[in-house]
Order: C-alpha cells, then sequence, then structure tokens
C-alpha cells in the first residue's frame, strides 16, 4: 500500500513541507522559524509546524470527515497567511506543496505501477480536498478583516450616536 | 508518462512561493500593499498645527509632493537632533547587530518581513547617519554600511517607522539598552519636517491642540458624555453619583484618555471611575479642558508632546486643585512619568500626592504630582477601604494584557494585578514570556491602530493573540483585561480575529461590578447590562 509506505516516510515528506512552506517567507525569517522553538516566541512557525502534521495524518487517514482539529490546525496556518504580504494563490498554494513532496518521496520504479498511481491521485484529492476547504477559511478570515473595520469605524462614536438619537427621539438600535 | 515528470504545483499555480528577492535589504524597496499602512495626514490638520507641507497625497502614489530640498531638510534635521539628543547619536553608533533584538518584535514575529526586525528598522536610518555623518561611511559608501537618503530610502522610513508602535519590547532584549523607539521617533520627527505624517496620529492631535480631546469634542458635549454614563450607573446600581466637572478648589483633577468617553468597552471602565469616586465620597473634578489624557504628541514629535501635554499641569494650577489622578491609559502614562515633568515642569503649585482615604503619601509621585489610577485602587484595597463582592465577576476569566508603556516604561506591573485578584475569583496569567516587561503589544499603539492598517495589525497582534488562545484553551478564559484605552480599541479587534470567544475590558469596569456601594439596589446586572448570573445555567 502506497499509504504504508508514505506513513513509514512521514517524518521526512512532513520535515519537506514545513520546509517548503517556510521558504515562502524571506531567508531571515524561514531560519528564525525553524530555530526558535517556543511556541510564544515564533507562533507563525509553531502553527506550521503542528499544523502540517495535522493535515498529513488527515490526508492519509481516508477519513472523508474534517475532524474540528483538523479544521483547527488548518485554520490556524490559513488565518496567518491571510493578513500576511501573500496574494491569495500565494497564502493558499502550501496545501498543494505537499502534492510535490509526496511525489518526491515515492520511488520512481514504484511509480510506474498503475495500481500505485491510482492511489496517489486519491491522495492527491485528498490534498485538493484540504485546498478547497482552505479557500473556505480564508475567504471568512477576509470577510472578517472588512466587517472588524466597518465596526471599528461605528464604535468609535457609538456612544455619541446613540446619546444624539435619544435625544432627537430617532431609533438607536444597531 | 512518467509521474515525475508531471507539472510541479509551483508550475502549474505561476506563484512566487520560494522567491525571497536575491537583491540585499538596501536595494528592496517598500511596497504599499492596501491593509497594511496608513493613510497620510489632512492638509487641514497640518495646516491647524503649523506644520510644514499641508497637501493631498498618498503613499501608494508615485509623486509624494515633496518639497524640492526635501533631502537637504531632512539631513540637515538629522544633524539638529544628533546634536540635540546624546541618545540618538550613541544608538546610531554602538548597535553591533548581535541581532538580540532581531526576533523580538511582534510585527517582525507576525509577517516575517525582516525590515520589521529592531536592528533593521534602525539601520534604515543608521544607514543614512554612515552615509553623511561618519568618515567611514563618505569613504566607504556602501561598503561601510552607508546609504545614501533617495526616495525610495525616504518611502521605506515612512512605510517602517509607521510600522512600529513603540512598545520597546525590543529595548529589553538589548545588550547595549539601545532604545529603538525612540529611533522611531526621530525617524518620525524628521519625516514630518517635509509633511510625511498619517492622519490617524494627526487629527487627534489638531483636535487636541484646539479642543483638549483627540475627537474634538467642545465642553458641553464632552458634560453630556458624562451625564450619559451616570444615567447608566443609576439605572443599574439605583444610585445617581456626584459628577463633579471644572471645581475650582478640589483636592484631585482627574484626567483620563478620552477614548473611554466614547467607545465600549472603554466606556464601564469610565462608568466604573464614576461609582468608585462616589462610593469614596471624593474630592475631585473633571475637566473639559485637560479632557484627554492621551497625548498623540508622543507619535509626532517631542515638541508636540510638550504642546499637548501642557494643558494638565495649566488646568491643575487654574482650578487649584492639589494633584492629578490619572485613569487607566497606555501610552499617558509614559509621557507622564518621563516627559511631563521635564516638558512642563516644575509644578511646584501642586503637592505631593497622598490619599485623603487611607493617609498613603504616593512618594513615587512626588515629582509628577501625578498617581495612576491602579496605584491609589490597590492602595484603597490593601487597606480595607472598599467593600468588594469577586463573586459579581464570576462568570468572567480573565487574564490581564500587560499595556507596553505602563509595564515597560513605568514598571506598573504590581498594582494592576492586585487590583485584578481582589475584585475576579477567576484569573489566569499568560505565558511568561509575553507578560510584564516582555509583554507582547496590541499592534496598534503609536497611532497605527486605525481601520485602514488592519493586515498589519492583525500581523502584529498575532504574538499576543497567541499567548492569549493558550489560556483560552486551558482555563477558558473569556476576558482580556488591559489598562490602555488604545488596548481597548485594538484589542478588541485582535479577539475578533483571533480569539472571537474573548471581550476585552479596562479594570476598573470589573472594580465597579464587584463594588459594593452604600445604598445600592440589588444589582442584576453588570456595567454592560449583561446578567450577573449565568442565567442559562439557572434555567
Amino acid at each position: 500500500m502506497l499509504v504504508d509506505l508514505l506513513l513509514e516516510n512521514k517524518k521526512t515528506i512532513i520535515k519537506h513541507w514545513t520546509d517548503l512552506t517556510i521558504d515562502t517567507y524571506p531567508p531571515e525569517a524561514g531560519s528564525f522559524m525553524r530555530n526558535q522553538k517556543n511556541q510564544f516566541a515564533n507562533p507563525v512557525g509553531a502553527a506550521i509546524v503542528n499544523g502540517v502534521e495535522a493535515l498529513f495524518d488527515w490526508v492519509m487517514s481516508g477519513s472523508k470527515d474534517y475532524s474540528p482539529d483538523v479544521v483547527r490546525r488548518l485554520d490556524d496556518i490559513v488565518r496567518i497567511r491571510a493578513v500576511q504580504q501573500f496574494s491569495a494563490s500565494d497564502a493558499l498554494g502550501f496545501i498543494f506543496l505537499l502534492k510535490k513532496c509526496l511525489r518526491e518521496s515515492i520511488p520512481e520504479k514504484m511509480m510506474k505501477d498503475q495500481h500505485f498511481i491510482v492511489e496517489l491521485l486519491k491522495l492527491e484529492s485528498r490534498v485538493d480536498s484540504l485546498a478547497l476547504r482552505s479557500f473556505d477559511i480564508y475567504m471568512k478570515c477576509r470577510e472578517k478583516l472588512f466587517e472588524m473595520r466597518a465596526m471599528e469605524i461605528r464604535n468609535r462614536t457609538s456612544r455619541i450616536l446613540e446619546r444624539a438619537c435619544m435625544k432627537y427621539g430617532a431609533p438607536h438600535d444597531w | 508518462m512518467d509521474l515525475h515528470d508531471l507539472p510541479k504545483p509551483q508550475d502549474l499555480m505561476d506563484i512566487d512561493l520560494n522567491k525571497p528577492p536575491e537583491t540585499g535589504w538596501m536595494n528592496n524597496p517598500a511596497v504599499f500593499k492596501d491593509g497594511t499602512y496608513s493613510y497620510p495626514a489632512a492638509g487641514k490638520n497640518l495646516k491647524i498645527l503649523g506644520m510644514p507641507n499641508p497637501r493631498q497625497w498618498a503613499p501608494a502614489d508615485e509623486d509624494w509632493k515633496l518639497p524640492e530640498n526635501w533631502q537637504e531638510i531632512i539631513l540637515k534635521g538629522m544633524k539638529e537632533r544628533l546634536e540635540k539628543y546624546r541618545s540618538f547619536r550613541l544608538f546610531m553608533d554602538i548597535c553591533v547587530r548581535c541581532g538580540a533584538c532581531a526576533d523580538k518584535c511582534h510585527f517582525f514575529i507576525g509577517s516575517g518581513d525582516p525590515k520589521n526586525m529592531p536592528v533593521l528598522r534602525a539601520e534604515l536610518i543608521r544607514s543614512v547617519y554612515r552615509n553623511d555623518f561618519t568618515l567611514l561611511g563618505k569613504m566607504l559608501g556602501r561598503f561601510g554600511g552607508g546609504r545614501e537618503l533617495t526616495i525610495d530610502v525616504l518611502k521605506e522610513w515612512f512605510y517602517y517607522f509607521f510600522q512600529c508602535t513603540e512598545c520597546r519590547r525590543c529595548s529589553v532584549f538589548c545588550p547595549y539598552g539601545i532604545d529603538t523607539a525612540e529611533v522611531t521617533m526621530i525617524g518620525r520627527e524628521l519625516l514630518n519636517l517635509v509633511g510625511l505624517n498619517i492622519n490617524w496620529v494627526i487629527e487627534p492631535v489638531a483636535n487636541c491642540y484646539r479642543y483638549g480631546n483627540h475627537l474634538g469634542i467642545p465642553p458641553h458635549g464632552l458634560l453630556d458624555m458624562w451625564e450619559f454614563m451616570a444615567d447608566d450607573v443609576e439605572d443599574i446600581t439605583g444610585i445617581k453619583v456626584n459628577l463633579p466637572v471644572n471645581k475650582k478648589g478640589a483636592e484631585i483633577l482627574f484626567v483620563t484618555p478620552s477614548g473611554d468617553y466614547f467607545a465600549d468597552p472603554g466606556t464601564y471602565t469610565c462608568m466604573g471611575y464614576m461609582m468608585l469616586f462616589h462610593e469614596l465620597g471624593l474630592d475631585y473634578t473633571w475637566s473639559t479642558y485637560a479632557s484627554e489624557g492621551g497625548n498623540f504628541g508622543l507619535f509626532t514629535s517631542h515638541e508636540m508632546i510638550k504642546r499637548l501635554n501642557a494643558k494638565i499641569y495649566a488646568e491643575a494650577k487654574r482650578l487649584g486643585v492639589k494633584w492629578i489622578l490619572g485613569g487607566e491609559c497606555g501610552h499617558m502614562w509614559r509621557v507622564v512619568h518621563q516627559y511631563m515633568e521635564t516638558m512642563n515642569g516644575p509644578a511646584d503649585f501642586l503637592e505631593e500626592p497622598v490619599s485623603p482615604i487611607t493617609g498613603t503619601k504616593f512618594e513615587n509621585a512626588k515629582q509628577t504630582k501625578m498617581v495612576h489610577i491602579t496605584e491609589f485602587t490597590s492602595d484603597l484595597i490593601k487597606n480595607g477601604k472598599l467593600k468588594l463582592d469577586p463573586s459579581r465577576n464570576d462568570k468572567i476569566i480573565a487574564t490581564y494584557h500587560d499595556s507596553c508603556n505602563p509595564a515597560r516604561a513605568a514598571g506598573l506591573l504590581e498594582e494592576p494585578r492586585y487590583v485584578i485578584r481582589n475584585v475576579t475569583n477567576n484569573f489566569y496569567e499568560m505565558p511568561e514570556n509575553t507578560i510584564r516587561e516582555q509583554t507582547f503589544c496590541c499592534g496598534g499603539g503609536a497611532g497605527l491602530g486605525n481601520d485602514e492598517n488592519i493586515e498589519m495589525r492583525m500581523r502584529g497582534a498575532f504574538p499576543r493573540a497567541s499567548a492569549l488562545n493558550h489560556v483560552v484553551a486551558k482555563h477558558d478564559v473569556n476576558r482580556l483585561l488591559c489598562m490602555c484605552a488604545i488596548d481597548r480599541a485594538t484589542l478588541t479587534a485582535l479577539t475578533h480575529y483571533w480569539a472571537p470567544d474573548v471581550t476585552v475590558g479596562g479594570i476598573h469596569e470589573l472594580v465597579a461590578n464587584a463594588l459594593v456601594m452604600n445604598g445600592e439596589k440589588e444589582r442584576t446586572v453588570d456595567l454592560r447590562g449583561e446578567p450577573l448570573g449565568d442565567e442559562e445555567e439557572d434555567e
């Protein structure tokens, strides 16, 4: 089974995926994210390291459902990248990098076997599913940002408006 | 087809995932992406303040409409400041680039942008210093770390000096004691000389200069707001609180950030002050002139700090008070603690503050004559002067965010915690490398807490949020306490994005919830008008 082989190589694959994801940041930041092990001093690195492992496990698990833990891990990474200097495709592209890691961890000769190819395609579809899920999270994050902008403008003077509305008999419930 | 010949994901998406810039940092101009910079100051505000080069412009434009001799102006300004501020020259000279500060900035941690490393942020200006003010730099140019002041360099200064919240976390780790916040302050002063400033700073400054507070509310508007709050207090407690305004001969002048008059959740803290002072029978007064504790001059220039701060002592003198009490605030406290007496003192017309309730002498405030409210309240609690029922706050599981300026700049670490522990039963600290002197900024201080800058703010807020989420997961924390009006606004956005189940509030909101007042009706709701008990559980 291909999955067994990949699970045997889990450590290498995860490291590869982590490295590729961290490489999307400038090198100075990359070395910090790799080396600082305290999760509070390096929360972005921690989210990536913990996240990719959980996501890899989910892809391998074959489970149709997303457990709350997997969604949270995915959310942890996407929520960060949704506010960083990335375009939308750059922000979510890290998911697809797993395909590269999977392909490169399979010996070339095994790939001549159609059986393995079918198995790999199935796994890659699961990666696509993760990507779709991450679009949802990304969009929610972006919508949240715009909602927050509107809310801030409103709250800045909410009391004055409320007071003015009360004084002049205008409705003041939001 | 061989699977290994399939196009790689990178090829398919045509994205730049693995291409960090190949040129050195000196050659990468700043990119102004929407959501990561603040809008420039409106010309009308600069005119009000008599500041240079008022005009309409936008950071994303090619032409920033600078004066023709802008280079000369900046370099002359730099020379003046190098002579005037010994600290600035020292900070330019002594950095050995050890990197101790590099990974301590919340903006670097959250963004991964190397120019947010404090060392590199300072290097933006230091490179120009080397080039134009040191012999070695003049001789060696780029090889000696020098760099000519070009328009791209100036734009980079604007981008990154308005991307530093002056929180000073980096300075805690510098073995030489370099205060990068002060480098930012000088950087901003220099930018101001050619009309490069942000409206979120300059508009409050202009309002404050004319009306005494950030929103530009005239005296009768302030009175109206305070009365409105007093009405709310009456609804909740049944008590009509005493509301002295501009009272001549009062013992104490109370000054607090105006953000707490108008915007929730700060308003609840403000109501808390009114209740506390009423219960104590304190002889104090609010002021419609010194109606703002905040001082965005701190984010503009030294001259502007002084100009805006002057009203506090002036009002204390006019009203004939004995001493001044300051509300929960952040940068206000830095100004009061570190600049006020030097800039606008000596306050020899005031007395050394003594609590009229406990008799405690606040010797720490001997010079400034101004006491922080958490010092005042913790002294009351310590002396058993308040009747408190912490169970009224039982719905709240709290943690405390040390606001940068009171914590790092003024050492107010224990007093707020002492008060919190006495008014709540559920209090949990965030991890130790994220609190006290090492506290992480909210991401929106120093004038950056505007809505257009929201993405950058969220990057900077992430380290704080990550620590917060740890105590949310571990202890079900649902309230992030702070003692800064900017925090109360910016942390609210932080929690919306990063920790949506957490609300934000000040300390004196909880004090007032717990305060058992003489003659009060049975309290059924807290200051937010929410039921005291957990209704769902009761059912």
